[in-house]
């Protein structure tokens, strides 16, 4: 498969979920094992450009296609909005949803550049952040918003 | 020390076409593998411990929602997502779209199928209801051709389907109703804890109005333990019936009345019957109003 944009090899069990392939096996600690359950989305990578709970998702599931991770955001050094957006709007305060938080927002963002806060609450209404109260988060993501398209 | 929950050893096969697909599932204890959401779950629980996983991702054929000679068409990848977004859909069932918009959450909706979630066959889960009021048909594909079983008779009882060793569900097709005077409307309605929960308890509505009465009422319970997750009783009352609130509040107490919702840790038996009772009024009130629009 690939990951952000690194072709990668492996051979695995089948039964080996795509979250623990890219933390203990690649070494993408990024993506953050949560519930295992489905519900709290800290594991939210993309499969084929699309969100997915990736504790959910075996890694045979992913064979010959492309995830990309929290680590593919910054670029070059630069900070992508959204990361920038979780700095200024204080979006985190123990860390533990907010790779997740980040790779939905962005795929928000690509497919709704100015989102509304109802839509912005409803995309992450299936994560779980328990220390925020979502309030900042959801500022972040709309400092993103506002903030596309300059450098940082 | 890792708490992980890991599924039991299984076999993984990606399937490449339809044909491949129901060859490999003519193996012994196979599972089909859609979007996951429910099956990987269950398989972490050991609910589930197939020996062999037929992933369909890849059969982009079964993915698809058209309208095609009087029926809409549904193909058994199609994801919530797509259900939720298609124009043709919603405009001839907004059931469909007001179930969808309450399936998991967005996340889980982009990969979950509608043809998953009929196959799970979970008393909780939103479409088999939703199917049932609308009176729709499950195509079932085997090696020798498919056979169609109204959605009605798909269930056998919980996780338990007419879905034999060999076969797949290929589409779910949807009559298109033709109203003589009055319209037609449709309407879900569900109470759940939160987002993403399973319902409470949730009643799915699909009216056909004449000129001045209910030429027919489709009824979905979900949660509840209705039979064929119908209302049958209260679609019988209803037939031939003014379309006003009286008569949908009678038939509300028909549905409660007929149901076997069990208390459990989301509310008590009493509860649900009162939940159906004020949802199946709702859902044909707002089915009612969509009708004469």
């Amino acid at each position: 498969m690939t990951v952000n944009g690194t072709e990668y090899a492996r051979e695995v069990e089948p039964r080996l979920l795509l979250i623990h392939f890219l933390r203990d096996e690649l070494g993408l600690t990024g993506s953050h094992w949560g519930c295992d359950t489905s519900n709290c989305g800290s594991c939210v990578v993309w499969l084929d450009e699309r969100p997915v709970k990736a504790c959910t998702v075996l890694a045979a599931m992913a064979d010959g296609r492309s995830v990309r991770t929290v680590e593919d955001l910054e670029r070059d050094g630069r900070l992508d909005p959204v990361q920038q957006g979780f700095v200024e709007c204080h979006g985190l305060q123990c860390g533990f949803c907010t790779p997740g938080m980040m790779m939905t927002a962005r795929w928000l963002l690509d497919h709704h550049p100015d989102p509304a806060e109802a839509e912005i609450r409803e995309v992450i209404s299936g994560q779980i952040c328990r220390c925020t109260g979502y309030e900042n988060i959801v500022r972040s993501i709309r400092w993103a918003a506002e903030h596309s398209g300059e450098n940082p | 020390m890792h708490y992980m929950q890991v599924p039991s050893h299984v076999e993984y096969e990606r399937a490449t076409s339809v044909e491949h697909a129901l060859s490999l599932l003519s193996r012994p204890d196979t599972r089909v593998l859609a979007g996951g959401h429910s099956l990987i779950p269950m398989m972490k629980l050991r609910l589930a411990q197939p020996e062999v996983l037929v992933d369909i991702n890849d059969l982009a054929e079964l993915s698809y929602i058209r309208l095609d000679g009087g029926q809409l068409r549904i193909g058994a990848l199609a994801r919530h997502a797509d259900l939720l977004d298609s124009a043709v859909a919603g405009e001839l069932f907004p059931i469909f779209h007001d179930a969808e918009r309450v399936v998991a959450d967005p996340i889980v909706r982009l990969w979950g199928t509608v043809g998953g979630s009929l196959c799970q066959a979970d008393p909780s889960e939103d479409l088999s209801a939703v199917f049932a009021a609308a009176r729709a048909v499950a195509v079932i594909r085997g090696q020798d051709g498919d056979r169609e079983i109204p959605v009605r008779q798909f269930h056998l009882g919980p996780y338990e389907t007419v879905i034999g060793p060999g076969e797949l569900l290929a589409e779910v097709r949807v009559p298109v109703p033709v109203p003589a005077h009055g319209g037609a409307g449709s309407a879900y309605e569900k109470v759940a804890r939160r987002v993403g929960d399973w319902s409470v308890a949730a009643v799915g509505a699909v009216l056909r109005l004449g000129k001045d009465h209910i030429q027919d009422a489709g009824i979905g319970l979900t949660a509840v333990g209705a039979e064929h997750f119908v209302a049958a009783e209260a679609e019988d009352f209803l037939r031939g019936r003014a379309p006003d609130g009286e008569s949908f509040r009678a038939a509300g107490a028909i549905a409660a009345e007929h149901c076997h919702p069990v208390a459990d840790q989301r509310g008590p038996e009493d509860y649900k019957r009162h939940l159906v009772a004020e949802l199946t009024a709702r859902a044909l009130c707002h089915a009612a109003e969509r009708a004469s629009r």
